[in-house]
């Protein structure tokens, strides 16, 4: 099992939501998040005076999914999520130990 | 005609006063004490919430209630001192000194009664209708010293400034005193409102400094949206502000109210304008600081210009304006947080000025006083911006230095840093 993290831009999150539940994913946990990489944030200005905004407003994305549907995501992320510019975010994949499934104490690819 | 109006007012008063009691004729008028009680709650609701929200969209999310606490805390104390001495100080009878301030035989409103009136207006509505002036000029100077100021602070200078400053400058333009003798044409405040407050502002930031972080590590503005709410709200209150300067519900008072609205949509789309070419993106915070440029530079004008004056005030103040802000703020890099000076002061004054010109027939104003000459009234304008800016300048540095003194100016820079919500008042504008 694995987990997919991905770093996005907020406007992409339906299209993601959309593509991924194509391809099977189940669910998926979503947080706002601030950040920057190498577009190192932006600019905004107010009455002419430039403020550098450090942090960029982000979606991040955690779907935890078998092994086998893992290139799937990875590449479904990678195609809706791209817009070609700066700042389009990165995607990680971890190994995933163990998943438990509250309710019914299910475990490993059936709590998935 | 405020300036006259408000004055002519004034001589009215003490002629009938000096006549035997039967030849006192003054009746009251409904159309215009209705007129009058609406533009009282009109202004008012221009400092709460309105001028509360625009700045507190302006500042730190860390420091929005504090923003909002000080133009409630000193619409309170505006208030009180207002009915302890401070109207009786601008508006009665001063005696010997009365070219130079009022009197305090109306302190507490002594002797005022249920049926006095000014003019053809009860007093306890031309009380009401002045104070709300008396609470907002105080508020404007917020916008020069948010997130940094202790709290202790702003209300000694806010109290002591309104006795010192404001009680006397009013008086000179519309209480009876010498500028309003001389003919100074301040319909609705560009001296008595805009121009101590804009002056006042700068005067204070030289003294407290920046905030931290200024001018190249700061937030910007926390709530856009919140800044375009109180201004809208400002916009609305500030008919009572100009067309209730009237003191009349009559053509004047029509008018005064179109104008203003002219002025202001023109500056708002002047500073859009600007910032378009400059920047390559209209902004919402510009357009609504171009109507409030708009609003403060038509005020002194608002009941002798015309038409066509007022859409030419609104475009020159929103360019004026703006490359003030540019000048303060950026080149002589001098953190009036949110342009009290450069939009309020720099406006009023502007206003001032070009009255003597916009006022005339042939500009489409309502013309000059009998006797006046363009230039003589240009030269009467000038006086007054002067004794005004002059007076404001020195006496708010003797009470910035006395608070200072007192209780000291700026709070710590942990409190800061964590915002003045928590450190000042023991709340937080957002649990998020």
């Amino acid at each position: 099992m694995k987990l997919v993290m991905a770093i996005i831009k907020p406007f992409k999150l339906e299209d993601v939501r959309a593509a991924l539940g194509a391809i099977g994913v189940e669910g998926l946990t979503v947080s706002e998040v601030r950040g920057y990489g190498r577009q190192k944030g932006q600019t905004e200005i107010y009455r002419g005076a430039e403020y550098a905004v450090s942090f960029v407003p982000k979606v991040k994305l955690e779907i935890a999914v078998d092994d086998g549907l893992v290139d799937q995501v990875v590449e479904a992320i990678r195609e809706t999520a791209n817009t070609g510019k700066i700042g389009d975010g990165k995607i990680f994949v971890y190994e995933l130990g163990a998943v438990v499934r509250i309710r019914t104490g299910e475990t490993g690819s059936e709590a998935l | 005609m405020s300036g006259m109006r408000r004055g002519g007012v004034f001589v009215a008063i003490l002629i009938l006063l000096s006549l035997p009691q039967s030849a006192v004729a003054a009746t009251l008028s409904g159309a215009n004490t209705s007129w009058i009680l609406t533009s009282t709650a009109l202004v008012l609701f221009m400092t709460l919430p309105g001028l509360a929200l625009f700045y507190g969209g302006l500042v730190r999310a860390q420091n929005v209630l504090s923003v909002l606490m000080h133009c409630f805390a000193i619409a309170c104390l505006a208030s009180v001192l207002w009915v302890v001495g401070v109207y009786s100080l601008a508006f009665s009878d001063g005696g010997a000194a009365n070219q130079w301030i009022g009197g305090l035989g109306k302190a507490f409103l002594s002797g005022v009664g249920v049926n006095a009136l000014i003019g053809d207006i009860p007093e306890s509505v031309f009380f009401m209708f002045q104070m709300t002036f008396a609470i907002i000029t105080p508020a404007l100077i917020v916008g020069a010293y948010p997130e940094r100021m202790k709290f202790s602070a702003v209300l000694l200078i806010s109290g002591l400034w309104l006795v010192i400053v404001y009680a006397p400058v009013c008086h000179w333009s519309w209480g009876g005193g010498w500028l309003g003798g001389m003919g100074v044409m301040d319909f609705a405040g560009g001296l008595v409102v805009h121009a101590t407050a804009g002056v006042s502002a700068i005067v204070i930031v030289k003294c407290l400094g920046s905030r931290r972080g200024f001018p190249n590590e700061l937030r910007p503005p926390h709530s856009p949206g919140m800044v375009m709410t109180g201004a809208a709200m400002l916009w609305v209150g500030w008919f009572g502000f100009n067309a209730g300067s009237a003191l009349a519900a009559n053509g004047g008072a029509g008018m005064a109210m179109l104008v203003t609205h002219l002025s202001a949509a023109a500056a708002s789309l002047t500073w859009m304008t600007i910032e378009w070419i400059k920047f390559g993106k209209p902004s919402l915070v510009g357009i609504v600081t171009g109507m409030v440029a708009g609003l403060a530079t038509i005020t002194p004008a608002s009941g002798f210009v015309g038409p066509v004056g007022g859409l030419v005030y609104g475009v020159l103040a929103g360019g004026v304006c703006y490359a003030m802000v540019n000048l303060i703020k950026h080149r002589l890099a001098i953190d009036d947080s949110l342009d009290v000076f450069a939009v309020h002061g720099v406006g009023g004054i502007l206003g001032i000025l070009l009255v003597a010109f916009f006022a005339v027939p042939s500009m489409g104003g309502l013309g000059l006083a009998e006797g006046m000459t363009v230039a003589k009234q240009f030269g009467v304008q000038v006086l007054g911006v002067g004794a005004t800016v002059v007076w404001t300048a020195i006496w708010t540095v003797i009470i910035v230095k006395l608070v200072e003194l007192l209780v000291g100016l700026r709070v710590s820079v942990e409190a800061e840093t964590e915002g003045l919500d928590l450190s000042e008042h023991g709340e937080r504008g957002y649990h998020i």
